[in-house]
């Protein structure tokens, strides 16, 4: 029951208490760019957790089992970086052939999600935070699923304003940028929350 | 020179956002980031404008890439050597300088079809106007969120408020500074 619980928070914060992009802030350019339609916005949040967790396993395999033994622990940022480009390429090929319209659907996010730093920064946070395998990937879904929510909230909220009058200085990315902040002021209202569980399951 | 004011990286042509509001919780870090991707940039931009006819234009995207991942690792390595503080308080931003889309935008906007000179001109001055934005933004978030300026107290910190030097204050801060911007932009 404890590694449940575990499990639990570990879900919990990733989504609201630590939430990827409004709390520690990372993955800014997909979440202001493809913000516009509420359409686009889930379609880039499947894409990011599909490459996120792929690249979160093999990253994870690559430190333990090839990095680490061979002594090269400090090549980390430069294998990382291409092994995530790699499979943003294979993911794409494969995609193709095996199911259009999934590709139809994600093709346009996935050369894209290469320089969203949500990907490389969650593939060595979860080397950092030390955990298994099992819990890292658990981790990697857990703040993909954060993404997708505070992109379609977003979105959601972008929607609304393109229909009112906004002053003229304030139009486009900076606006945005405010709504965005109110959005990550509201999140903030879950901090906490993460040890109050721990007390309350008694870990 | 046109990166310090009129192709600003942050407030004009809004790149490489995380770094921006990741980091700049006070001055002296919104600084340090700023400066460490200056070095990168500036590193990147000679040594892509030195090998543009060797790397194939087929595979110049990774080629460019492994440049910038070996400058920031040189950078990581260094900075834990001799910074460490500033090293910690970065963290992982540091490593994420690879994904800075202004350093894989200037190689391939401008290292990549200019020669040596004019692109060490470009990584320094595109380098300068990220430093001196991600330093004001770090400086009115400081000011605002605890009253003190590069660590200098300027009021007592019962009249800050926390809020701005957190994630919120961020997006708020550099929402307002781009709409100042573009005031003065159209006048």
């Amino acid at each position: 029951m404890e590694t449940f619980y575990q499990y639990l928070i570990v879900f919990i914060t990733a989504i609201f208490v630590n939430n990827v992009v409004l709390s520690q802030i990372l993955g800014i350019c997909p979440f202001l760019g493809v913000s516009k339609k509420i359409d686009t916005a889930l379609g880039m949040s499947a894409a990011v957790a599909f490459v996120l967790v792929l690249a979160t396993l093999v990253t994870y395999l690559l430190q333990y089992y090839v990095l680490n033994p061979c002594g090269l622990a400090y090549l980390q940022t430069i294998a990382f970086i291409l092994v995530i480009a790699a499979l943003v390429q294979m993911v794409e090929i494969i995609l193709k052939k095996v199911s259009p319209a999934l590709y139809q659907a994600l093709g346009v996010y996935l050369p894209l999600i290469t320089t969203n730093c949500a990907v490389l920064g969650v593939a060595i946070l979860v080397i950092q935070k030390d955990f298994d395998l099992l819990m890292g990937i658990w981790y990697a879904l857990s703040t993909a699923l954060g993404f997708g929510l505070a992109l379609t909230v977003f979105a959601g909220i972008r929607e609304q304003l393109s229909m009112v009058a906004i002053p003229r200085g304030m139009q486009g990315m900076s606006i945005a940028l405010i709504t965005a902040g109110l959005l990550s002021m509201a999140f903030m209202g879950f901090s906490g929350v993460d040890n109050g569980l721990k007390t309350f399951f008694g870990l | 020179m046109n990166g310090i004011i009129k192709e600003n990286p942050t407030f004009v042509l809004l790149l490489g956002m995380c770094p921006t509001l990741g980091t700049t919780s006070s001055a002296l870090n919104g600084m340090s980031m700023g400066l460490a991707t200056t070095f990168v940039l500036f590193c990147s931009n000679v040594v892509i404008s030195m090998l543009k006819n060797l790397i194939p234009d087929m595979v110049r995207i990774p080629a460019f890439i492994v440049v910038i991942a070996s400058f920031v690792t040189a950078l990581q390595m260094c900075m834990q050597a001799f910074v460490p503080d500033i090293y910690a308080t970065l963290g992982l931003f540091i490593p994420l300088i690879v994904v800075n889309c202004i350093i894989l935008g200037r190689a391939e906007a401008f290292a990549s079809k200019n020669k040596v000179v004019p692109s060490f001109f470009d990584g320094l001055g595109m380098g300068l106007g990220f430093t001196i934005a991600l330093t004001l933004l770090g400086a009115v978030r400081e000011i605002l969120g605890t009253g003190k300026i590069f660590g200098i107290e300027m009021w007592t910190e019962d009249y800050g408020m926390l809020m701005f030097v957190l994630a919120p204050g961020a997006f708020i801060v550099l929402g307002y500074l781009i709409a100042i911007v573009n005031k003065f932009k159209k006048a």
